[in-house]
């Protein structure tokens, strides 16, 4: 196993720290109340339209949805040259072939869900093939959803050795591992979901799904960041984090990379170590952002269609 | 024993004395998407009446709380004007109603700032009157203002109203009620919405008028009302991208002029009504209506289809 060949020494998950509910969502309720100056802002604003992963995963997805998805990541907003582009485009594996042509050689990168998203309830070859069709499409990242009947029942090494497999599947490409929190129940399943997920080889742990509410939270990203943190510090790697669904609004995006800068500092505050999984966030920012440099609200009227 | 003593001593102070109680002055609150929140700003004024007495704590709305305004009224604007006419045209009955049901409260506040009692009621009648007349306009104006039009091809061409959007309204200043009442009337029954600022002296009235628009089946964001100044808001109103029209009703040529020019940007009408006498009957016509629509026009090919000759 991987984690076995890098020599980390894996730990019990069942004495996983023990998480002070009232505590974490007092802290998370408190970067809500940060004073941030314009010049902050306006970097905030752009650094987190560098972190979406512009996403659709939708049954009526189409070739041209995704294509036209593709060219929106890659000309956000043409009236303001020189903005960044989005970091990824999130889509499901059929399409990844459709998203790697559309978007050539802009370097946004093509991230596929794999692993029978969003239940994950299939038979592990299911997965690993699923994942390895996304990966010889040319996927760049892949975003898994681990089994969560089976880490609900307790049954932590399932759940262990499934992400480690996939893990191999993947090859060159960075694994996601969605925890899917909102069906997790309780923050003290979340932080030991999210050990599970980094000691078996994830290179970023990722909130939810989007089809599941509540999606991402503050509090639940804090527990998160936490358990980086802890992994960091336990073994010296570094793990990326993905907050996904709900976050729609350019103020809430803010929020998160306060609480990213507060908890785990300077070298995650950029697309490699850290994102958001959102659609509608991208024109909010814009609208923001466009505020900000002309003075004047701005309308949905003037910006691409979602 | 000792028990008694002390009860009869409190009784001596009765606390329910009218002469001494002290007064509470009402926080009038801004009314926007249906509730009533304070303004974002924690801001407030106390407007006096003549006599110099005070008439309450009155939010000062800033900014954001006019771009949180128009944005509800963005998202309530797709249900309302796709209301049907007549239902449009039942809930403008009912808000002439709910005011009905509060013309004593409405005749108090006048009179408090400084309007005649008999005035005031006259007042307080014509506004209840003009809601009912823009009612019977909900589901008429159409008919009034659309038209078929004569074109020299084999094509059938009509023209109909369609509501423009959201309207930012500065409602007139020198009245509390009447003023309010006939320029948000016209712009909802056509099928708009909007977000007006209230008088700045006379700010009484527009707030008691949000909590009748609150019981009377108006969705919420239709009407949204803010208190404030009119120099501090007026430049937002005009400049922001996502509103379609502005009202505005005095004759402040600097500030007729900063409307028009920052409107320009998104194309917004300017619609100024800095001659009209709202007591007069000149202050209600279906053409205030008109101020506010988009006249949208259609060709239709024909073909001669039937024997008796109709082309369509």
């Amino acid at each position: 196993m991987i984690a076995a060949k890098n020599s980390i020494h894996i730990p019990d998950f069942r004495l996983s720290p023990r998480v002070d509910q009232v505590g974490i969502e007092e802290r998370a309720a408190r970067v809500t109340k940060r004073s941030i100056k314009n010049e902050a802002k306006m970097n905030g604003l752009l650094l987190a339209l560098n972190m979406i992963d512009l996403t659709t995963l939708e049954g009526k997805d189409t070739t041209g949805k995704v294509k036209q998805l593709c060219y929106k990541a890659q000309h956000l907003h043409d009236a303001y040259p020189g903005l960044p582009t989005v970091a990824a485009v999130c889509v499901y594996p059929s399409m990844v072939k459709v998203a790697k042509e559309a978007l050539g050689t802009s370097g946004v990168k093509v991230a596929a869900v794999a692993t029978a998203f969003p239940s994950g309830q299939a038979p592990r070859d299911v997965k690993i093939r699923d994942t390895k069709f996304a990966v010889d499409n040319g996927a760049d990242e892949i975003d898994m959803v681990i089994s969560r009947g089976k880490f609900l029942e307790g049954e932590y090494n399932f759940v262990f050795d499934e992400i480690a497999m996939i893990k191999e599947a993947c090859g060159d490409a960075r694994l996601k591992v969605i925890l899917e929190t909102g069906e997790l129940g309780s923050y003290d399943k979340v932080r030991r979901a999210s050990d599970i997920a980094m000691y078996a080889g994830a290179d970023f742990i990722k909130t939810s799904t989007g089809k599941i509410s509540p999606a991402a939270t503050l509090p639940v990203t804090l527990v998160m960041l936490e358990a980086i943190r802890d992994f960091y510090y336990a073994t010296g790697k570094m793990i990326a984090m993905k907050p996904a669904g709900g976050i729609s609004k350019s103020k809430l995006a803010l929020h998160y990379l306060v609480l990213l800068k507060e908890v785990l500092g300077e070298a995650w505050m950029n697309n490699e170590w850290f994102r958001f999984g959102a659609s509608s966030l991208a024109n909010d920012l814009l609208m923001q952002i466009m505020k900000m440099k002309t003075g004047v609200y701005q309308s949905k009227d003037y910006f691409s269609i979602d | 024993m000792a028990r008694s003593t002390t009860k009869k001593a409190t009784s001596s102070k009765d606390p329910v004395n009218i002469e001494s109680r002290l007064e509470v002055l009402k926080t009038y609150k801004i009314y926007i998407g249906g509730q009533f929140p304070r303004t974002e700003s924690g801001r407030y004024y106390v407007p006096t009446n003549a006599a110099g007495k005070k008439l309450a704590n009155v939010c000062l709305s800033s900014r954001k709380d006019f771009r949180d305004a128009a944005e509800v009224a963005r998202n309530a604007f797709g249900g309302w004007s796709s209301r049907a006419a007549f239902n449009r045209g039942q809930i403008l009955y009912r808000m002439a109603e709910m005011l009905e049901g509060r013309r004593a409260q409405f005749i108090e506040e006048l009179v408090l700032q400084d309007v005649t009692r008999a005035k005031a009621e006259a007042e307080v009648n014509l506004s209840i009157d003009r809601l009912i007349y823009y009612a019977g306009w909900c589901d008429k104006y159409q008919q009034i203002l659309s038209s078929v039009n004569p074109v020299a091809s084999s094509h059938f061409n009509f023209s109909v109203p369609e509501p423009t959007g959201v309207v930012a309204i500065i409602a007139p200043q020198d009245t509390s009620l009447l003023g309010l009442v006939s320029v948000i009337a016209p712009v909802i029954a056509g099928g708009n919405t909007c977000v007006v600022l209230g008088s700045y002296n006379k700010p009484l009235c527009p707030v008691t008028f949000a909590e009748v628009l609150n019981s009377s089946d108006l969705p919420g964001g239709v009407v949204n009302i803010l208190t404030g100044k009119v120099s501090e808001l007026a430049p937002w109103f005009a400049d922001h991208m996502d509103i379609n029209a502005v009202v505005y009703c005095e004759k402040d040529a600097a500030t007729q002029k900063l409307l028009k020019e920052k409107s320009a940007l998104n194309v917004k009408r300017v619609i100024l009504y800095d001659k009209v006498d709202w007591t007069s009957e000149n202050g209600q016509s279906p053409y205030f209506i008109n101020d506010t629509q988009e006249i949208k026009t259609t060709w239709h090919p024909i073909e001669n289809i039937g024997g008796g000759g109709s082309k369509y």
